[in-house]
C-alpha cells in the first residue's frame, strides 16, 4: 500500500484491492482514507461517496461524485468522479437560461462531456452531501453543516438545463442513503456495507438494462450476424446507464472492443456518408422514431463503470485496460500497440458524434512523434471512405446506436450556442477550422495534464474550449453617417450580394450542382489575383447550395474548407477533412472546397502526396467528392505540379480577372447604398486609381474607409460632410506614395551628403556599388564644398548603418568596417529628385 | 547637505529621461498628427469593435514604441476603454518563429489551454486552437484584442508568413475584432509582405519621420533639461531652468547642437549627449555650462579606430604607416606581412635616425598586435597551411585617419612623421 503524504494529509487506501490487472498495473478499491495528520482525524471515502475536490479557486472547490478509486503501475492514485457544476462555473450568459433563482448550495448534475473526470486522489478534499430535488422543491431549510450540503435539481449539458432524468434522481438518492449508512456505523462495520450500494446499482442497472434492448435488437439484427453476445449486453449497458458515466471512461471502452476491425467500420461510416445505400438510412431513421424512449433514459451519458466490473469479471478486465491506453504510450510495448492504438482512436473519433460535439476528451489524432504512420493512416481512411471499397455488412452496434444517439441529441438542441460543432440533420456544416476536438483532442496535452496534478499543482478538471472573453462595456453603435459607412465598408462585412461576380458565382454554382445532381465527383481549380473575390464567391455558392438543400431541391452535402494557409503541415488537410466526415447524418455529399491559398508552400510535399490524394478521390468510382481548389496563380498546375497530379487536376478552369473600374465602383456604392457619405466623384476616383495599380478590391475599401476618417477630422471644425475629392486624394496618397522620398528628405543633413557622395561615387566608378572608404572621401570633400565640419569615420559608419537599418542603402554585414559595400536600393533618380526639392 | 540631495534628484530625474526614451512619462515630440490616428485607431478597435491593420514605419530612435505607448496609456484612461482591450505584445527578437509566437499569444491571452503560465501541444493544435478562439468571437461581443508585433520586419521571415496571413485574414473578416500594430525601421516593408498577406493588410502606414527643425530641436533640448515643476526644491529648479534657458541661447551651444543635428536627428543620440553633460555636474560644479556640452560632443563624435591608434608603440606606427604607403601605391590592392616589412626596412635604412632596427620576429609580434586590434583584417581565414607572412589583409584605416591620429600622438619621432607625410621624402 502506498502512502503518500502531502503537507499534513495521508491518502491511503481503503481495504484490499476489488480487482487488479498485472499486466496494466492497475488496482482499483472501493474507498480511501484521509488521515489528517495534525488533528488525528481520519476519514473514509467510498465509492458513490460525493466529495468536494480541490480546484483552482480554493474556496470553490468543485463538488463531484465519486464513481471509481484505483492506483495506477506508478502508484499515483486516481479517482474517477462525476462531476456537479455550481452555478459559477456557468458562463454568465447561459445562466439566464435557468429562469429562477439559485441558491448558492445549488449545483447541477454535469453533463458536459469534455471534462476529464479522472482527476488524483489526492485533489479530494472531504465528503459532502448531496441531495436531489424535484424542480418545484425548496431548498430544505438546514442550518447546520451548510458547507456541506448541496442541492441538484437540474442536468447541465453545456447548453441547456434540464430536469434530472428519473433514474440519475433515483441513483443519487440512493448513492445519499448509503453514505448515510457508512457515516452513522462505525468503522469495523463499513465493509458490509460497502457491497450494499453496487448490488443495487448492479440490479438497477440490469434492470433498466432490459428496456431499450428490445429495441437495440432490432437495430442490431437488421445490421450485423457478427456480434459476440458480449458486445450486445455491453451495448446494452451503456444504452440503459445514463448517469455515472463519464467520457473518458466511455472512450476507454470502446478501445478495447476486440471483435472489430477498424477498416469494416470506416465502411460502414462511408455509407453514411457518402453512399446512397439505403441500407445505412434505414437505421437512421428508425432511430429517430425511437427518440423519445431514450430521451427518458437520458442517453446523454454512458454506462457506469462501477456496475459493469463489479457485474462480470469480463468487463473487469475491460476496464482495467482502459486505463492501460494511457500508460501504455509510456511502456515499452509501445510500437506494438501504438498501431492499433490509433486505430482505436480513429475509431473513436467516427463514434464521436455521439458525445454531441463536445468531444474535448477524446484522444490523439496526431502525435508527432508517429506522424507519419497516423498521416497515411488517416490519408487511407478518407479514401477508403471515398471510394467506399468497403461495403460490407460488418456493421458495429454500437456505433449504429451511438450515431443514433448522437443524431437525436443534435436534432434536439438545434439552435443553441455556436460554440458546439452541432449538426442538423439535413444542413451542412462549414468547419474551416477544426473543432475543440482537435486540440484537446491530441494525446501529448492530456498526458502532460495528467502528470501536472501528481506533482501536487491544483488542476483544472475541465478541458479548454477556445474563447476570448467578452467584452465588458458594450460596442457602440455608429453614431454618424460617416461611422455607419466605415462600418459597412470594412471588408469583413458581409454584402448581401456579390456584386459584378455574377457570372462566375453562376459557373461554379452550375458546376457543382450539376456534379452534385449527377452524383459524381469533380474538381474545379479557380485563379486570380488576391482580394478579386474568389474565396467570397465560392462562400456564397456554397451558401446557396445549402439553402438550395434545405429546401429540398438538392440532394444534401457536406462541406469542408481547407486554407492552406492555416494549416502547418500539409498533412494536416487529412485531419480536417476527417474531422469534418465523422460528424455524419443523412447528407451523402461531399463538397470539399479547398483553399489552395498556398499550396505551393503548403500543401506541396516533395511526393505531392497530399495534392495528389485529393485530387485523385474525385476520380474514383463512386466517389462524390467535388473540389473547389483556389489559388492566385494561373499556371500553377503546368508550373509546380507533377503531371499525374495536374492530370487528376482536370482541365475546368476559372480564373478571376481584377476588377475594373466600373465593377470598383459597384462594389463601394452598392455597399453604401442608403447612406451618404460619398461624392460619386471621389468613389470614381478611387476606383479608377485601384484598378490601374490592382484591382484589388480589399484595397479599395481600405482606402474608402481611410477616407472617411480623414474627413472625419477635418470635419471637426465644421458641420458634418461627405467625403470629397480631397479626403480621397490625402488617403489615396497615403497609401501609395513611396516612403522613400519622404524618408530621405527628413533625414539629417550628413546622412543627405552621404547619399549624395554615393551617387557622386557611382558616377565616378560606373558601378552601382561602393565601398564606404571611397564614399568616406566623397563625403569629406562635398563638407569641404558645403564649409561644414568633416565627420569622422564613426559617425559615418553610423550614418550609413542608420540607413542601412531603413533600407534605404543596402549594406553588407559590418565588420569588414571600411571596406563594406554600399548599394542604393531605390534608383539614383528618385535620390536626386528626393535631394533636388530642398 | 541639502544641496546634496537636490542634486541627487537632478542626476535621478534627467537620467531617467534620457535612459528610458519609450516610457510614456515624457513628452512626444512632433508627432501630433501620428498621434492622433493611431490613438483614433484603436479608439474605434475598443468602443465600436472595428478590426484594423496598421504599420508604424521610422528609423530607429524615432519614437515608434514611445508613440504607441503614450497612445496605449491615454487608451486605458479612457472611461469607455478601461479593460476593454486585451493587449498582445510580440517582438520580432524573442519571437523567432511561429511556433514560440503562437505559443506566446495563447499565453498572454490566458486562453483555456494555458495551465500555469504554459502551453502545451503542438504547432497544429495550437493554431488550431487560436483560429477557433478567435473565429468564434464577433464584433459585438467580444473583447477587442491589441496585437503589437515589434520589430516587425523579423516576423515576415517566418515560414510562409502564416501567422501574418493569419492575423491579417481575423483583421479583415467578421470574427473577434483584432488590431494589428506593427513597428518597423524598414521603409521596404511592404515590398516584403507576400501578396495574398500584403492584399489583407489595410495599407495604413504611419510613418514617423523626425521631421523637425533647427529650432523645434533646441526647444526639444530645453525640455529634456529642464526640471519639472513638480521638482522638490522650488528656488533650486528655477535656477537651474533658468540656466538651461541661458545655455540654449548659447552661441557655443548652439553650435554643438546644429553640429549633433547634422548628423543624427533622433533624439536618442540628443540624449546620449545630455547624459554625458550631466553626469559632470556636481555640487562642486554647481550648473551646467556650455563647456561640459563641448566635451560631451567632442566624446560622443570622437573616432574609435583612431583612438586606438593614440595607445600603439612606435614601431606599430611606423608599420602603420608602412601599410598606408602600400595602400597609395597599390590602389588599395591588399597586401601581406613581408610587403609591410620590406617597406618598413627601406624606411629604416634610408630615412630613420630615431629608429632602432627590430629583428624581424619583434616586428612580426607587433604586426599580430594589430592584427588583433582589428586595425588589419585578413581576407580570408588563416588556415593551418599558409604561412603566417603571406597571408592577405587589408587595413581598416582611412589615411586621414592615420595622419590625424599622428598629430596627435605624443613624442612622435620628427622623422616618421615626416615618412607618413610622404613616402618619397626620403628620395
Amino acid at each position: 500500500m502506498n502512502t503518500r503524504q502531502q503537507s499534513k494529509l495521508i491518502y491511503s487506501w481503503y481495504g484490499k484491492p476489488l480487482g487488479s490487472d498485472r499486466k496494466l498495473r492497475t488496482s482499483h478499491y472501493k474507498g480511501i482514507l484521509i488521515t489528517s495528520e495534525s488533528s488525528k482525524t481520519e476519514t473514509c471515502i467510498q465509492l458513490g461517496d460525493f466529495i468536494l475536490v480541490e480546484g483552482v479557486n480554493a474556496d470553490q472547490p468543485y463538488v463531484a461524485q465519486l464513481v471509481d478509486l484505483y492506483e495506477d503501475g506508478a502508484q499515483h492514485k486516481h479517482a474517477v468522479v462525476q462531476w456537479f457544476c455550481r452555478l459559477e462555473e456557468i458562463p454568465q450568459n447561459q445562466r439566464k437560461m435557468l429562469k429562477r433563482d439559485i441558491s448558492a448550495q445549488e449545483v447541477f448534475f454535469d453533463q458536459v462531456l469534455g471534462y476529464d473526470t479522472d482527476i488524483a486522489a489526492e485533489t479530494i478534499i472531504k465528503s459532502i452531501m448531496v441531495i436531489p430535488l424535484h424542480l418545484g422543491e425548496e431548498l430544505p431549510v438546514i442550518t447546520l453543516n451548510k458547507e456541506q450540503t448541496f442541492y441538484v435539481k437540474q442536468s447541465w449539458d453545456g447548453k441547456c438545463f434540464k430536469v434530472l432524468s428519473p433514474d440519475t434522481f433515483s441513483k443519487l438518492k440512493e448513492a445519499n442513503k448509503t453514505r448515510g449508512v457508512i457515516t452513522n456505523s462505525s468503522k469495523a462495520s463499513i465493509p458490509s456495507d460497502i457491497f450494499t450500494p453496487v448490488k443495487k446499482k448492479t440490479e438497477s442497472v440490469v434492470r433498466s438494462a432490459t428496456k431499450p434492448k428490445k429495441i437495440d435488437m432490432e437495430i442490431e439484427s437488421k445490421h450485423s450476424s457478427s456480434k459476440s453476445s458480449l458486445s450486445k449486453e455491453r451495448h446494452s449497458q451503456r444504452m440503459a446507464n445514463n448517469d455515472i458515466k463519464t467520457p473518458t471512461a466511455r472512450k476507454k471502452l470502446e478501445l478495447n472492443s476486440p471483435t472489430r476491425s477498424k477498416g469494416r467500420l470506416l465502411g460502414y461510416e462511408v455509407l453514411g456518408l457518402l453512399d446512397d445505400d439505403c441500407d445505412a438510412t434505414a437505421p437512421l431513421e428508425q432511430s429517430a422514431t425511437k427518440r423519445k424512449v431514450k430521451f427518458t433514459n437520458d442517453i446523454l451519458g454512458s454506462p457506469p463503470k462501477i456496475p459493469c466490473s463489479d457485474d462480470k469479471s469480463k468487463s473487469t478486465t475491460q476496464s482495467a485496460e482502459h486505463h492501460q491506453s494511457d500508460i501504455m504510450r509510456l511502456s515499452p510495448y509501445t510500437k506494438v500497440n501504438d498501431f492499433s492504438d490509433e486505430d482505436k482512436n480513429l475509431q473513436e473519433k467516427d463514434d464521436v458524434p455521439s458525445l454531441g460535439g463536445y468531444q474535448s476528451s477524446q484522444s490523439p489524432v496526431v502525435t508527432p512523434r508517429s506522424r507519419r504512420r497516423c498521416v497515411q493512416k488517416t490519408s487511407a481512411l478518407i479514401a477508403e471512405q471515398i471510394s467506399m471499397l468497403d461495403q460490407e455488412d460488418f456493421l458495429s452496434d454500437s456505433d449504429s446506436s451511438y450515431s443514433l444517439s448522437s443524431e437525436e441529441k443534435e436534432d434536439d438542441d438545434d439552435d443553441d450556442v455556436p460554440c458546439t460543432p452541432e449538426k442538423k440533420t439535413k444542413s451542412n456544416r462549414i468547419l474551416s477550422t477544426p473543432k475543440s476536438s482537435r486540440k484537446s483532442a491530441v494525446h501529448t496535452p492530456a498526458k502532460t495534464l495528467r502528470k501536472t496534478p501528481l506533482k501536487g499543482t491544483p488542476r483544472t478538471p475541465r478541458n479548454a474550449t477556445p474563447e476570448i472573453p467578452r467584452r465588458i462595456q458594450a460596442t457602440q453603435e455608429p453614431a454618424s453617417v460617416l461611422e455607419e459607412a466605415r462600418l459597412r465598408l470594412h471588408v469583413s462585412a458581409i454584402p448581401e450580394s456579390l456584386p459584378c461576380r455574377e457570372e462566375e458565382f453562376q459557373d461554379i454554382y452550375n458546376f457543382v450542382e450539376s456534379k452534385l445532381i449527377d452524383g459524381t465527383g469533380g474538381c474545379m481549380y479557380i485563379s486570380g489575383v488576391p482580394g478579386t473575390g474568389k474565396t467570397a464567391t465560392v462562400h456564397e455558392v456554397i451558401r446557396c447550395l445549402q439553402q438550395a438543400a434545405e429546401n429540398d431541391e438538392l440532394p444534401p452535402f457536406q462541406f469542408v474548407e481547407i486554407n492552406g494557409m492555416k494549416l502547418t503541415d500539409p498533412h494536416q488537410a487529412y485531419v480536417q477533412i476527417l474531422e469534418v466526415l465523422k460528424i455524419r447524418g443523412h447528407s451523402f455529399f461531399s463538397l470539399i472546397f479547398l483553399s489552395l491559398s498556398l499550396q505551393l508552400d503548403l500543401l506541396w510535399t516533395q511526393k505531392q502526396n497530399v495534392m495528389y490524394n485529393l485530387f485523385d478521390w474525385p476520380t474514383q468510382r463512386h466517389s462524390k467528392l467535388i473540389i473547389l481548389a483556389i489559388a492566385n496563380t494561373m499556371d500553377l498546375p503546368e508550373r509546380i505540379m507533377m503531371n499525374r497530379v495536374a492530370s487528376r487536376l482536370g482541365l475546368t478552369r476559372m480564373s478571376f480577372q481584377p476588377y475594373t473600374y466600373k465593377q470598383l465602383q459597384q462594389i463601394v456604392s452598392s455597399r453604401l447604398k442608403g447612406v451618404k457619405a460619398f461624392e460619386e466623384d471621389a468613389v470614381q476616383l478611387v476606383s479608377r486609381k485601384v484598378a490601374a495599380l490592382s484591382g484589388d478590391a480589399r484595397r479599395c475599401l481600405d482606402i474608402c474607409r481611410r477616407a472617411t476618417e480623414i474627413c472625419e477630422f477635418a470635419r471637426q471644425k465644421r458641420a458634418p460632410e461627405m467625403v470629397r475629392m480631397a479626403h480621397v486624394t490625402e488617403a489615396i496618397d497615403e497609401m501609395f506614395s513611396s516612403p522613400y522620398v519622404n524618408a530621405i528628405r527628413n533625414a539629417s543633413l550628413h546622412e543627405q551628403i552621404f547619399l549624395k557622395a554615393i551617387l557622386a561615387e557611382f558616377r565616378r566608378a560606373g558601378v552601382e556599388e561602393a565601398t564606404v572608404q571611397q564614399i568616406y572621401h566623397h563625403h569629406v570633400a562635398l563638407c569641404r564644398m558645403e564649409g561644414l565640419q568633416s565627420p569622422t569615420v564613426s559617425e559615418t559608419m553610423a550614418i550609413c548603418s542608420r540607413l542601412g537599418a531603413c533600407r534605404l542603402l543596402l549594406v553588407e554585414a559590418s565588420s569588414k568596417y571600411l571596406h563594406m559595400r554600399v548599394r542604393l536600393n531605390l534608383s539614383q533618380d528618385d535620390v536626386m529628385y528626393a535631394l533636388r526639392e530642398e | 547637505m541639502h544641496l546634496a540631495r537636490n542634486y541627487f534628484w537632478v542626476q535621478k530625474i534627467l537620467r531617467e529621461r534620457f535612459c528610458h526614451h519609450f516610457c510614456a512619462a515624457g513628452k512626444l515630440f512632433g508627432m501630433e498628427q501620428q498621434y492622433r490616428h493611431l490613438l483614433e485607431l484603436l479608439r474605434r478597435t475598443t468602443v465600436h469593435g472595428e478590426s484594423n491593420s496598421a504599420l508604424v514605419i521610422g528609423p530607429r530612435g524615432s519614437g515608434k514604441t514611445a508613440l504607441l505607448n503614450h497612445v496605449l496609456k491615454d487608451l486605458r484612461e479612457m472611461t469607455q476603454v478601461r479593460e476593454n482591450l486585451l493587449e498582445v505584445h510580440l517582438n520580432g527578437l524573442l519571437q523567432t518563429n511561429d511556433k514560440v509566437a503562437l505559443k506566446e499569444i495563447t499565453r498572454q491571452l490566458q486562453l483555456e489551454n494555458v495551465v500555469g503560465d504554459k502551453v502545451f501541444g503542438s504547432f497544429a493544435e495550437n493554431l488550431a486552437f487560436l483560429l477557433e478562439a478567435l473565429r468564434k468571437g464577433n464584433r459585438t461581443s467580444s473583447c477587442p484584442i491589441l496585437f503589437v508585433l515589434d520589430e516587425f520586419d523579423l516576423f515576415v521571415h517566418h515560414k510562409n508568413q502564416s501567422l501574418l496571413y493569419n492575423l491579417f485574414d481575423i483583421s479583415q473578416s467578421a470574427q473577434t475584432p483584432v488590431t494589428v500594430i506593427g513597428l518597423t525601421c524598414r521603409q521596404d516593408i511592404l515590398e516584403l509582405l507576400e501578396k495574398r498577406v500584403k492584399s489583407r493588410f489595410s495599407h495604413r502606414q504611419i510613418y514617423l519621420m523626425n521631421s523637425f527643425d533647427f529650432k523645434q530641436y533646441i526647444k526639444i533640448f530645453k525640455n529634456q533639461l529642464s526640471l519639472p515643476a513638480e521638482f522638490p526644491d522650488e528656488p533650486f529648479a528655477q535656477k537651474w531652468n533658468n540656466n538651461v534657458q541661458h545655455l540654449s541661447e548659447d552661441k557655443a551651444v548652439q553650435d554643438v547642437l546644429q553640429k549633433l543635428f547634422h548628423h543624427s536627428k533622433d533624439l536618442r543620440s540628443l540624449h546620449l549627449l545630455l547624459m554625458l553633460a550631466v553626469s559632470a555636474v556636481t555640487v562642486h560644479h554647481p550648473l551646467l555650462t556650455a563647456a561640459d556640452l563641448q566635451e560631451a560632443s567632442r566624446q560622443h563624435s570622437t573616432d574609435s579606430k583612431a583612438n586606438i591608434v593614440h595607445g600603439l608603440s612606435v614601431l606599430e606606427i611606423c608599420l602603420i604607416i608602412a601599410m598606408k604607403h602600400l595602400n597609395e601605391v597599390y590602389d588599395g590592392e591588399p597586401f601581406n606581412f613581408q610587403m609591410v616589412y620590406n617597406e618598413f626596412q627601406k624606411f629604416i635604412q634610408r630615412k630613420a635616425h630615431s629608429m632602432y632596427n627590430f629583428e624581424k620576429p619583434v616586428v612580426m609580434k607587433a604586426f599580430e598586435h594589430l592584427l588583433q586590434l582589428e586595425l588589419v583584417q585578413p581576407l580570408e581565414r588563416p588556415s593551418a597551411r599558409a604561412q603566417r607572412e603571406f597571408l592577405l589583409l587589408k587595413l581598416l584605416l582611412d589615411s586621414s585617419q592615420i595622419m590625424e591620429a599622428l598629430q596627435l600622438y605624443p613624442n612622435c619621432p620628427t622623422d616618421v612623421k615626416q615618412w607618413a607625410a610622404s613616402s618619397l621624402s626620403w628620395l
